[in-house]
């Protein structure tokens, strides 16, 4: 029991960030592999402003969150000009520099990394953060905000050309992505008590990034069926010893031709059949009065 | 009256090429304003100049006593010119009711934290949103649409949702490029009374681009004419479709001059 909740802390973990990601990847359009940087960045934070300065564990979370999210804001003031492919490889060499950098702060431990950090991540405080991430990021697209990033995502020019400030626009949803990115270092850090640069390196985007796209891109039901499915699948793998990430690799190629737009392929929870079913008869019978968009919300 | 927009000695050099030369011209208030010409005559190039996809080489636009130098399309937008696209640009995985959902974006003023608590200010602001939508969804015929995605409508509705989109943000010179084409006469005449009858309730004027002639000398107060980026005429449509350059520019010179020429 108790293992199968340290998975599922660490799944939960690991949503958070891919929350993050996917508001800056699968809604706005902007590929990164630079949230394990954002992540280091939220995780030290914590773990200096809990074991140095004494501050409580909330606290240091919300700055941790905070703070990731001040640094995207300077990353984004110089990268978010370049188009498509360029700002990638711009955050590709963000998170690798954030990584170094850390590896060369010897105050903070340096490469040997930062130890005696309580632990206060377990399943139950984990996935509260999470059902908050959630709500918050559900009422963010459903707000004019969240169509402004979609349509970013679809029509650059015409998003433009309907008054939407999209270089703003992008440093908002890279702000906010930033942002659970370091709120999810943070809780990785009390989780694992002890972190090192090296716990944030480049394979640890991609993995972010992998979650997001097999789970599907553009729904939120999606980044959390992608954090769930690929954290647990290596822990269902454990009995074939070293063959586990050759399943697991191949696992994710045969998903992603299988289902190429992910598992939730763009629908989110509310858009399944069978709820929209459910909620077809909930307002038969209780006839609620038409939104005048379609039942949509 | 007073004027819109003034387009003055505007000029775009691509290079060598010259796309733009010149141009002068200036729109009225609730005018409709015809901008024609041959293939590649410029006319796409001079709405780029005026929402800022492309900076001007020479020469000034201004718009309502404002001028445009240095702004960028979003604030264009704001400003009140609004455009649509001669290829289609609409948010094509989003629905009908997206698409313009989306574009209501300046009518309401809340802020982020007010969405993520969802107070007064979202719930109001959400709710005139969504009448504004669904009025406009109802005017321009695409209501019984509104949850079919954008990229699967035909074609004529999609260029209609395209106005729709740029009239949700009631601008005061609405920009159609080639808004008739690849319709047939049926949705040509639908988009003539449209067009009007939004140039009547929003109080807009209009800067069109079209090759359908008949629809450019029905519904045009005035037309310029362009041709190699250079103006040949300019009127109402009966002044220019009688001008001999005008003529030449569509249907080419008689043999009988061509040999006259050569001679």
């Amino acid at each position: 029991m108790e293992y199968y909740l340290q998975v599922l802390t660490l799944a939960g973990i690991n949503l958070m960030v891919v929350l993050g990601l996917g508001l800056l990847t699968g809604f706005t359009g902007l590929f990164s592999f630079g949230h394990a940087g954002f992540m280091c960045i939220g995780a030290y934070t914590s773990a200096i402003l809990t074991v140095t300065l004494k501050v409580p564990f909330v606290v240091a979370l919300i700055a941790s969150g905070l703070v990731a999210g001040a640094i995207s804001l300077l990353l984004g003031r110089l990268t978010l000009k370049l188009k498509g492919d360029y700002f990638l490889i711009a955050t590709l060499g963000f998170g690798e520099s954030v990584r170094l950098i850390f590896d060369n702060i010897e105050p903070l431990g340096g490469a040997r990394g930062f130890s005696g950090i309580e632990k206060n991540s377990n399943f139950i405080s984990v996935w509260l953060v999470c059902i908050i991430g959630i709500f918050f990021l559900i009422r963010l697209m459903n707000s004019r905000y969240g169509r402004n990033f979609k349509a970013i995502r679809e029509e650059e020019l015409a998003s433009a050309t309907i008054g939407i400030d999209v270089f703003k626009t992008k440093l908002l949803s890279l702000f906010i992505s930033a942002i659970y990115a370091g709120i999810g270092g943070s809780l990785y850090a009390h989780y694992m008590t002890f972190i090192k640069p090296t716990n944030f390196q480049l394979i640890k985007s991609t993995e972010f990034t992998i979650m997001a796209i097999i789970g599907g891109l553009g729904s939120i039901t999606g980044s959390v069926i992608g954090a769930l499915l690929l954290t647990v699948l290596p822990e269902l793998l454990r009995f074939v010893a070293d063959w586990r990430m050759v399943i697991y690799g191949a696992a994710v190629v045969i998903l992603i031709i299988v289902r190429p737009k992910g598992i939730a392929g763009g629908k989110e929870f509310k858009d399944f059949f069978f709820i929209v079913w459910i909620r077809r008869l909930f307002n038969k019978i209780f006839t609620k009065e038409d939104p005048g968009n379609g039942g949509k919300l | 009256m007073k004027k819109v927009l003034e387009i003055n000695n505007l000029t775009k050099k691509f290079g060598g090429l010259t796309a733009v030369d010149n141009l002068t011209f200036h729109i009225w208030e609730n005018q409709i304003y015809g901008l024609i010409g041959p293939n590649g005559a410029g006319k796409t190039t001079v709405f780029n100049m005026i929402t800022a996809v492309y900076a001007p080489t020479s020469g000034e636009i201004i718009f309502d006593g404002d001028n445009l130098a240095n702004k960028s399309s979003y604030e264009i937008a704001r400003a009140g010119i609004t455009r649509t696209f001669q290829n289609i640009r609409l948010f094509k995985e989003m629905t009908v009711y997206e698409n313009v959902h989306t574009a209501c974006h300046l009518n309401t003023d809340y802020n982020i934290w007010d969405s993520l608590i969802h107070n007064k200010n979202y719930k109001s602001g959400e709710k005139l949103i969504r009448q504004q939508v669904n009025e406009l969804l109802e005017r321009m015929g695409l209501y019984e649409r509104r949850d079919e995605v954008a990229m699967n409508l035909p074609y004529g509705d999609q260029r209609r949702l395209e106005i729709a989109r740029a009239v949700a943000l009631q601008p005061k010179l609405l920009l159609l490029d080639e808004p008739a084409a690849g319709m047939n006469p049926d949705e040509t005449n639908e988009l003539v009374k449209t067009i009007r009858s939004i140039r009547e309730d929003f109080k807009l004027s209009v800067l069109l681009i079209e090759h359908h002639m008949d629809l450019v000398m029905n519904i045009c107060d005035q037309i310029v004419v362009i041709n190699f980026g250079k103006e040949i005429a300019k009127g109402t449509a009966g002044e220019v479709q009688n001008h001999p350059e005008v003529i030449e520019a569509y249907l080419g010179k008689r043999e009988e001059e061509l040999l006259h020429v050569d001679a």
